[in-house]
């Protein structure tokens, strides 16, 4: 069957619509070279068909088996670039180690150039009047409460505060701090908000 | 920029006018999480109050650190960052997702002087649309057979819906709004009393958000 595998692989990335897996190069090949055979198979017959109208349906179905192809490709790029963005709203700009790994050197390429693209945004917000940008990554919720109750789960080192103060996160040491300053860390698993 | 200036003419003034620049940047907030479209910008807005929240950050430093006040006002400029953040956020969220309409748009309004972007958001779509562009070239678009290898923009246009139903509120009387009838050929004609709350197709009612003459709720 033509284009079979393109809809395996659509239907794999979408059965986990949160997460997302590892890049599928060899599939991904078997598709291209799937699409370079129809091809050529094509090109074959329509030299023919000057001759033989009776191979100008086969034609037209291996002609929309390669649109549907591309268009699969296309698809499941995208929604993985979907998946990557979130990333970078989750995580900022450094991608762990764990996460990187499931991204195509491709893929990272364009995390990397979004990232930029989206900091540069950031900056150039309220330049005119002598601003030096605002993080958009921050702020991602409605703030509830000016404080909020932490506790570290890792042994993270000092953090310094905006007003001068310096607090040292230990690993299972609490914390009662500003809520807008940590959190970034909550978000990378650093603290956790006792509620 | 008129309530820019405002703002800096005398200190009593500022706080009537600091009031209004938040209703508005709310009002436009609002209309930009509910519209499907991409809305003009309100930068003059944006860029006023973080003007203001700057001058209030300041004030605050020079409280006392266990001064009630000192938190209260703490608390308000965080409630007005994450409106300011959430509303550009949104329009960013607008313009990835609507990107080559956005665009395509945005080059015929600005011949006419009424873009809807700001110049740093033109730029972001552009550059996304570039990234985006080549990824998928590298990836699988150049390691197709011959005549595949273009990418059609048309075919990956993703449009907003227009047609999709809102909830709206009349901010003045305004007579003679158009419903096209699209099964039919009955068009339909209502008028909009003040204060009045509706549920509406979008695309009739487009302009008058624009113009601030209806709020979506």
């Amino acid at each position: 069957m033509f284009a079979e595998k393109v809809i395996e692989l659509l239907k794999e990335s979408e059965r986990n619509p949160d997460t997302i897996d590892p890049f599928k190069d060899e599939k991904i090949r078997q598709i291209l070279e799937e699409m370079q055979t129809l091809f050529i198979m094509n090109m074959n017959d329509a030299n023919a068909t000057t001759e033989n109208k009776s191979l100008w349906t086969t034609v037209q179905v291996r002609h929309s088996a390669l649109e549907r192809n591309k268009r699969c490709l296309l698809a499941y790029l995208y929604s993985r670039m979907e998946k990557i963005k979130t990333l970078r709203w989750e995580f900022g700009s450094v991608l762990p180690p764990d996460v990187r790994e499931l991204l195509s050197d491709d893929e990272y390429e364009w995390f990397s150039r979004y990232s930029t693209n989206l900091a540069s945004y950031m900056r150039s917000l309220g330049q005119d009047i002598g601003y030096s940008g605002i993080d958009l990554t921050e702020n991602l919720r409605p703030p509830k409460a000016l404080y909020m109750e932490v506790v570290c789960t890792t042994d993270y080192g000092k953090l310094e505060l905006s007003d001068g103060d310096v607090v040292m996160l230990r690993r299972n040491s609490r914390h009662f701090l500003p809520a807008a300053e940590c959190q970034t860390l909550v978000r990378q698993g650093v603290l956790k908000q006792i509620v | 920029m008129e309530s820019l200036s405002n703002v800096d003419v005398s200190d009593e003034e500022e706080e009537i006018t600091a009031d209004i620049v938040l209703k508005t940047l709310q009002t436009a907030w609002q209309n930009e999480c509910l519209a499907p479209e991409i809305l003009p910008h309100n930068n003059d807005m944006v860029e006023c109050m973080l003007g203001q929240i700057q001058h209030m950050e300041r004030n605050i430093n020079k409280l006392p650190k266990t001064d009630i006040r000192a938190s209260i006002h703490k608390m308000e400029l965080s409630r007005i960052k994450f409106i300011i953040c959430n509303y550009l956020r949104t329009r960013l969220n607008k313009i990835e997702k609507y990107c080559i309409s956005i665009l395509n748009d945005e080059r015929q309004r600005m011949e006419t002087g009424t873009n809807y972007l700001t110049v740093g958001e033109f730029k972001y779509a552009q550059e996304y649309l570039l990234n985006m562009e080549t990824h998928l070239k590298n990836v699988v678009l150049d390691k197709m057979p011959g005549n595949m290898k273009t990418l059609e923009m048309n075919k990956m246009a993703v449009y907003p819906n227009l047609q999709t139903h809102v909830f709206l509120k009349a901010n003045s009387t305004i007579s003679g709004v158009v419903l096209e009838d699209l099964v039919g050929d009955q068009d339909e004609e209502i008028d909009l009393e003040e204060g009045s709350q509706h549920i509406l197709q979008y695309k009739p009612i487009a302009d008058l958000v624009k113009n601030g003459k209806v709020q979506l709720v």
